[in-house]
């Protein structure tokens, strides 16, 4: 166990610091993450990812033959880790960089790898993901959104849902049921569908905190080309399933939940409540003191992944304890959050008097929908239960 | 950047696992637990031929000098086994207040008999307040014209009526950090009354010890005033970190057993593991413990490494999985019903470790407030 880092090691997080302070948009530092499709901020959101493609870290685990960087492991964490204490803006690309991209290397033939892959590093194409759908959301794989073959083309005709990003998306990737006789795992294809394509339409969703962050999707005889179909036909399945458990590097997320958590300290410490700081108080001490303890316990845990991985040792279901317990902790700070803050806790953004901008209120609502989406707490713990431990498979 | 056990650590860890599947199956536990002092001997002397007994004893004095981190690896076994004996309170407590001090010819005389398993030793801390801080110990040590005379009475001594010695944590000023002495009695010392205090977890014996106008010679003193207390916090941090490697491996061996049961049990025409109520339980065991192994990794690497983070990361350890054990343990017993509430099956051996691991050395409430301290909240 050695938890120091070598000097070329930390070269190179002063190098990635150094452009990381001269070039993070000042102004999006703030900003919400993207919502109503204005295209000025699209417009700087590629831009941004432009950039920081050129500066070379983007694609830090991507082969150099695919236009990535080819870094270890440390590396790609400690520019993952350098983003957010830098409070750069999130990536516009992220789902073609984290799904598409890893899924055409891996099942894309040479064509399809040359076509798509460069324009998803360059921001040139933004994706979106077509899984989840009105009757099919934890049960993925009840999905109905049917692709009919007709020559060389699909014709697509259905509904997808939750959609982030679709309302200026280039491309989606989508799982399309091509065999409606098979059993349900075993009809389904993966297709890239343009999003300009005729029969598409995008309609916005309102989330609970206000803001319109996915859509719903509905496809109206679409056609698209075969060559758009991704490894073989009625084999979506193993595609998709192939990159849904891709694995994330968690550091960056715990780095994110720890800022989470100093600022609930510092409003514990900042909110007087009866005539003494919050933080005095010794049973908000406890809850503070149990929410750093799960927060350090998380950031430690990410340190052993990074080294099982370095190591090349399987992840099991290691990606689903993360998301089970980070989604929920970052939940449980919001919360608590909240309840320091009393009635100052129910104010809108908008509003006179507002703390911290508004922003934990907004925290709030939008972790548990973070505990929800890529599959919910419960959809979690069965996965752990039954992959991990081996448990029967319930039906 | 290496967040993981060494190639040595993980060899430990492993010969251990199948030593105590071996020596220490719980028919022995049961068997220990039945009789009158708890104590196996011949068991110790096999831990000691492991070299366990001296792990943390330098080499100079007949240990193997190892580190903090390597015992909680082994720890985490013992926990696993529900290891009873004096182990805990010879070889860690006893032995590292004795290492950090500065008594050579105490060092020279009893480190070597611990780290062979000749000799037993333990620490007298707590008192009738149950106070882990510098103000729960108000045992008198006064001056006499050949060395100190001690008055008071320890509680909850662990293995005081097995051991050879015992190093008795005593005041000689009335307040403060800075009055407070440690002492080597030896068994049998003029003035000593030892007395067993029945505990519900069998696995650990407690004592009552007595000390009425106990004379000591000055070369009995471990450590003078200035370094009483520094030495004995140290030593608190250490056994912090030790007991949630014991409640980690209690916990996972609690959550391996009801895997096991949920699997093979039957109800309503399925295994139980196949409801989603079991299956949950079971998942967020799991979910609750392997962050919680990366926490206490990372107490013992501060423990040795990074003291200036120590006393935080053993608070963090001991809260978190004092919390842990006891929870898992509980989900344990209930999926194993009714059974598991039977003396006959073994669940209620973790079930009861679980809760004197929690007590002892701080429980969760003390080392949050502790941390909140220490982290300037």
């Amino acid at each position: 166990m050695d938890l120091s880092f070598t000097p070329d090691q930390e070269a190179f997080r002063r190098k990635v610091r150094t452009w990381l302070k001269a070039n993070v948009p000042v102004r999006e530092r703030d900003a919400q993450p993207l919502e109503q499709g204005d295209p000025k901020r699209i417009r700087a959101m590629k831009d941004w990812q432009r950039k920081l493609y050129d500066a070379g870290y983007l694609a830090m685990g991507w082969p150099k033959q695919y236009g990535g960087q080819e870094a270890d492991v440390v590396q790609q964490t400690i520019v993952n880790e350098e983003l957010v204490l830098a409070r750069a803006p999130g990536l516009i690309g992220m789902m073609g960089i984290q799904m598409v991209g890893p899924t055409l290397m891996r099942f894309g033939t040479e064509e399809q790898q040359r076509r798509y892959l460069p324009r998803i590093l360059t921001a040139e194409d933004i994706w979106c993901q077509g899984y989840s759908e009105p009757g099919a959301g934890s049960d993925l794989a009840a999905l109905k959104t049917r692709a009919e073959l007709v020559g060389d083309e699909f014709v697509v005709n259905g509904q997808k849902v939750w959609t982030s990003n679709a309302q200026y998306a280039d491309w989606m990737f989508c799982l399309v049921r091509t065999d409606p006789a098979a059993p349900k795992h075993k009809g389904i294809s993966y297709v890239l569908i343009d999003m300009k394509s005729p029969g598409i339409s995008v309609r916005p969703l309102i989330q609970m905190t206000g803001d319109a962050g996915f859509n719903e999707v509905f496809f109206e005889d679409v056609r698209v080309p075969r060559a758009h179909l991704i490894g073989e036909l009625h084999h979506g399945w193993q595609v998709a399933n192939a990159t849904l458990a891709h694995e994330r590097n968690m550091l960056g997320s715990t780095t994110r939940t720890q800022q989470m958590f100093n600022g609930l300290l510092r409003l514990a410490q900042s909110r007087e409540r009866y005539g003494r700081p919050a933080a005095d108080d010794p049973v908000i001490r406890q809850r503070l003191a149990d929410l750093m303890i799960r927060v350090e316990a998380m950031k430690y845990h990410a340190f052993r992944q990074l080294t099982d991985t370095i190591k090349r040792r399987p992840a099991g279901i290691g990606a689903s304890v993360n998301k089970l317990v980070s989604t929920e902790l970052n939940h449980d700070i919001a919360a608590m959050a909240l309840e320091i803050m009393g009635s100052y806790g129910l104010l809108a953004r908008s509003a006179r008097h507002v703390v911290d901008r508004g922003s934990w209120p907004i925290e709030f609502m939008f972790t548990l929908g973070l505990v929800i989406g890529g599959g919910t707490s419960q959809i979690q713990k069965n996965i752990i239960s039954e992959r991990g431990l081996g448990l029967p498979r319930g039906n | 950047m290496d967040f993981g056990l060494s190639e040595d650590q993980e060899l430990l860890q492993q010969s251990a696992r199948d030593f105590l599947a071996r020596e220490c199956p719980p028919a022995f536990v049961r068997e220990l637990a039945r009789s009158d002092d708890g104590f196996a001997r011949g068991f110790h002397e096999k831990l000691a031929g492991m070299g366990w007994t001296g792990l943390l004893i330098p080499e100079a004095f007949g240990g193997l000098g190892l580190h903090l981190l390597d015992l909680a690896v082994l720890m985490e076994e013992m926990g696993r086994a529900a290891m009873p004996g004096p182990f805990f309170a010879s070889s860690v407590l006893a032995a590292l207040s004795l290492v950090d001090s500065g008594a050579s010819a105490l060092k020279k005389e009893w480190l070597p008999r611990v780290a062979s398993g000749e000799a037993i030793g333990t620490l007298a801390l707590l008192e009738q307040s149950d106070r882990l801080d510098c103000a729960g110990i108000v045992t008198r040590a006064s001056k006499t014209r050949t060395g100190y005379r001690l008055n008071g009475v320890k509680l909850f001594v662990l293995d005081a009526h097995v051991a050879d010695f015992m190093v008795v944590a005593a005041r000689s000023r009335s307040q403060g950090e800075l009055g407070i002495c440690l002492f080597l009695v030896p068994r049998g010392a003029a003035g000593v009354s030892v007395q067993a205090l029945p505990g519900i977890d069998q696995t650990r014996r407690l004592c009552e010890v007595v000390l009425r106008n106990v004379d000591v010679p000055a070369s009995a003193r471990v450590a003078d005033e200035s370094k009483g207390w520094k030495i004995l916090s140290r030593v608190i941090d250490a056994a912090a970190v030790l007991l949630a490697a014991d409640c980690l491996g209690g916990a996972q061996r609690a959550l391996d057993m009801a895997v096991e049961y949920a699997k093979a049990r039957e109800q309503f025409g399925r295994p139980i593991g196949a409801f989603q109520a079991v299956k949950h339980m079971c998942a967020e065991m799991v979910s609750e413990i392997e962050p919680a192994r990366s926490l206490l990794w990372y107490a013992a690497y501060a423990y040795d490494h990074e003291t200036r983070n120590a006393a935080r990361a053993a608070s963090m350890a001991k809260a978190r999985l004092s919390d842990v054990y006891s929870r898992t343990t509980n989900r344990a017993v209930q999926i194993h019903g009714g059974i598991g509430f039977t003396w006959e099956h073994d669940i209620h051996l973790w079930f009861k470790r679980a809760k004197w691991n929690e007590a002892a050395f701080g429980d969760a409430t003390y080392h949050r407030e502790r941390l909140a301290e220490l982290a300037g909240f």
